[in-house]
């Protein structure tokens, strides 16, 4: 494992002072755009999240399953835009950080520096783009680091073992474990890769390694936690908005805080 | 721009996959190892002889080619111009889509997977896909939006009874765009046991450099046809319709250190290039349809093989300096140029070809007594139904 030489954000250095008072940490997403989505914030902030995920809907959403898609869908045919969801994100103040996912069209348009000028200005920390990968990530980073924004990284099971420090290397916040091979859903059991990536992770590194992809309940979520950091709850928290709206979500991050927040041991 | 400053060699793109600015390997995390798997076994396969000599047997005794060349003695007179057709309608499947696809499907048997992936627009590349998983005892399966799945039922008849499972894709705009999402969303999924068989010169390296490869036959074929045919002169000018744009990266790559025209003519409702503006969407960056928040755009025109926003980079690199140019076509002058294809030389050209014939037909008047070599990249028999449709009792 290695420590990283730099200074952490403000996304790390809170994940890694929840870790070090052994909180698990849970990282609910929510689509920007998506009716009640700022109370949805609003109330898994208020149920235990450490961190919100939201993410800016696109036209071809390439790693998202149906029911993400779905809310992507719906949220661009209501008018969502990057510009109204950062505009609406000011008016949230719920003392958690905030992350954004968007795919990396939306970063290109809209230009690197002035992408992450608009972050800041909008209150997000930090950032996730799955289809940038370490090759493509050099003049995004750079921009990023400038302004301050922590460009999360993801590692996937397909990685190489070689390829993991390197992807580590350039993480900041966390690093984003991907559980499974496939996009976002919930899947019936938590897939051995989600255990099998996290232990890779947390042995080439001390940056906070949290799962998503495939985490879909509280007890595969209490699973994950019992080898990585935390977790990221994607589309469990999205089809709860879709289907109950704002309040539901609310109910299943404290479930999912309330199993996380008992450890399982791992029998060896 | 004097044509001295014009670059006039064919581009090996580097480890970074660029075209000039363009290209590149967008791809989720999962997808990156793979992508660089595909690479080197494409670079090892191609350099090797063996696989080369199985691949040029299948295009020859499989596929039938070479393709000819075929001049439109009757048109030609009628615009004032010589045309000349590199007939790849003429190839097994119909299309020039079975170039790539033979070797695609090889390739995947080298790298020892079982299972190939493939979208398709008109259904032509799935048709091609679904013939060689046949062929080489591969599971295929085609990814096809629901739009297009309705207007080519014939095509997703051929894809079933080849043994291939064909999926309707129902997300987004429902047409070409969609299903490359789709394959790829499998792709993720399935990446350690099934190989992703792209379409078009489009997608993550090395996939638009390595059809583009598959795909030159069209032109190194072309080049020496045509000098036999007309005294050791190359075309003034090369025509090419362009959606993803590999049959016409295909007959331009014999002829980029030409002294020659090359025209890749696009759907006015989705002239990527004509637009000019760049976007990063399915792996590449590339000029793409999108609004001023990077949402991509639905293209549409009459032909679903050419409805597609985004454009394989090498197109975009090629305009960007100036070699090649991208002017559009209606589907007015699309529908005038099938009938007319067909009425004076007794050839129904695909639908996609048409928008070729009708932009040769508009500059005409511009170029008289030029020779034009045009890629008639396919056949026109899936697009029968259709036509019927649009065109009714009108033929009298």
């Amino acid at each position: 494992m290695s420590s990283p030489n730099r200074d952490f954000g403000v996304l790390e250095t809170h994940l890694r002072n929840l870790r070090s008072s052994s909180r698990k940490i849970l990282v609910p997403y929510i689509t920007g755009g998506l009716t009640g989505w700022i109370d949805a914030i609003r109330s898994a902030a208020a149920n235990g999240a450490d961190a919100v995920e939201i993410g800016i809907p696109f036209s071809d959403p390439v790693m998202d399953g149906p029911v993400i898609q779905q809310a992507s869908e719906r949220a661009l045919r209501d008018g969502a835009t990057p510009t109204s969801i950062f505009h609406e994100l000011r008016s949230v103040d719920v003392r958690i950080p905030l992350i954004v996912m968007c795919y990396y069209n939306t970063v290109f348009r809209a230009g690197h520096e002035r992408f992450a000028n608009n972050l800041l200005n909008a209150g997000v920390v930090a950032a996730i783009i799955p289809d940038l990968p370490l090759e493509e990530s050099s003049d995004w980073c750079a921009a990023a680091d400038k302004t301050g924004i922590e460009t999360i990284m993801l590692a996937a099971p397909t990685a190489p073992d070689a390829r993991l420090p390197r992807v580590v290397a350039r993480a900041r916040g966390f690093v984003y474990a991907v559980g499974l091979l496939g996009v976002t859903g919930e899947r019936s059991e938590l897939a051995t890769t989600a255990i099998s990536m996290a232990t890779r992770l947390k042995k080439v590194t001390d940056v906070p390694v949290l799962v998503g992809v495939g985490v879909s309940n509280a007890a595969q979520a209490q699973q994950a936690c019992a080898v990585a950091d935390g977790v990221i709850q994607g589309a469990s928290v999205v089809r709860r908005l879709l289907d109950n709206g704002p309040d539901a979500v609310g109910h299943y991050v404290a479930e999912v805080r309330s199993a996380i927040d008992q450890p399982i041991v791992v029998a060896r | 721009m004097t044509s001295k400053s014009i670059p006039r060699e064919l581009l090996t793109p580097g480890a970074d996959g660029r075209f000039g600015e363009f290209g590149g390997r967008f791809v989720p995390e999962t997808l990156v190892p793979a992508c660089e798997e595909l690479e080197q076994a494409f670079n090892s396969a191609w350099s090797d002889s063996i696989f080369r000599t199985e691949l040029n047997d299948l295009l020859r005794e499989y596929a039938g080619r070479p393709s000819i060349l075929t001049e439109c003695h009757n048109l030609g007179a009628q615009l004032g111009i010589r045309l000349i057709l590199k007939r790849e309608d003429l190839n097994h499947t119909g299309s020039h889509k079975i170039n790539s696809v033979l070797g695609q499907a090889l390739l995947a048997k080298r790298m020892g997977k079982k299972r190939i992936i493939a979208e398709t627009g008109a259904g032509q590349h799935g048709v091609a896909s679904a013939t060689a998983a046949a062929l080489l005892g591969l599971e295929c399966k085609v990814y096809m939006g629901a739009v297009d799945v309705e207007r080519q039922s014939l095509n997703v008849f051929r894809m079933k009874l080849l043994g291939s499972e064909v999926e309707a894709v129902n997300s987004g705009s429902r047409t070409l765009k969609d299903a490359v999402n789709e394959a790829m969303r499998d792709w993720v999924a399935t990446v350690e046991s099934s190989y992703y068989a792209i379409g078009s010169v489009m997608g993550p390296h090395p996939y638009p450099y390595m059809v583009r490869q598959f795909q030159s036959v069209i032109g190194q074929e072309a080049r020496q046809q045509f000098k036999a045919m007309c005294n050791g002169d190359d075309p003034d000018l090369v025509v090419a319709c362009v959606g993803g744009g590999s049959n016409a990266m295909g007959i331009f790559s014999g002829f980029i250190d030409a002294d020659t025209r090359l025209v890749g003519v696009e759907p006015a409702g989705g002239a990527a290039v004509g637009r000019g503006v760049p976007g990063v969407v399915h792996g590449m960056k590339s000029y793409l349809m999108q609004d001023e928040h990077g949402q991509v755009q639905e293209a549409h025109s009459i032909s679903a093989g050419l409805d597609y926003p985004g454009v394989g980079p090498e197109h975009s690199y090629l305009s960007s300096v100036g070699r090649a140019e991208y002017p559009s076509v209606t589907d007015d002058e699309v529908i005038a140029g099938f009938v007319l294809l067909a009425r004076s030389e007794g050839i129904i050209p695909a639908l996609e070809c048409a928008h070729a014939v009708a932009w040769i037909t508009k500059e005409a008047p511009k170029i008289q007594g030029q020779t034009v070599l045009m890629n008639l990249s396919g056949r026109g028999d899936k697009d029968v139904a259709q036509m019927m449709t649009i065109l009714g009792d009108s033929l009298g």
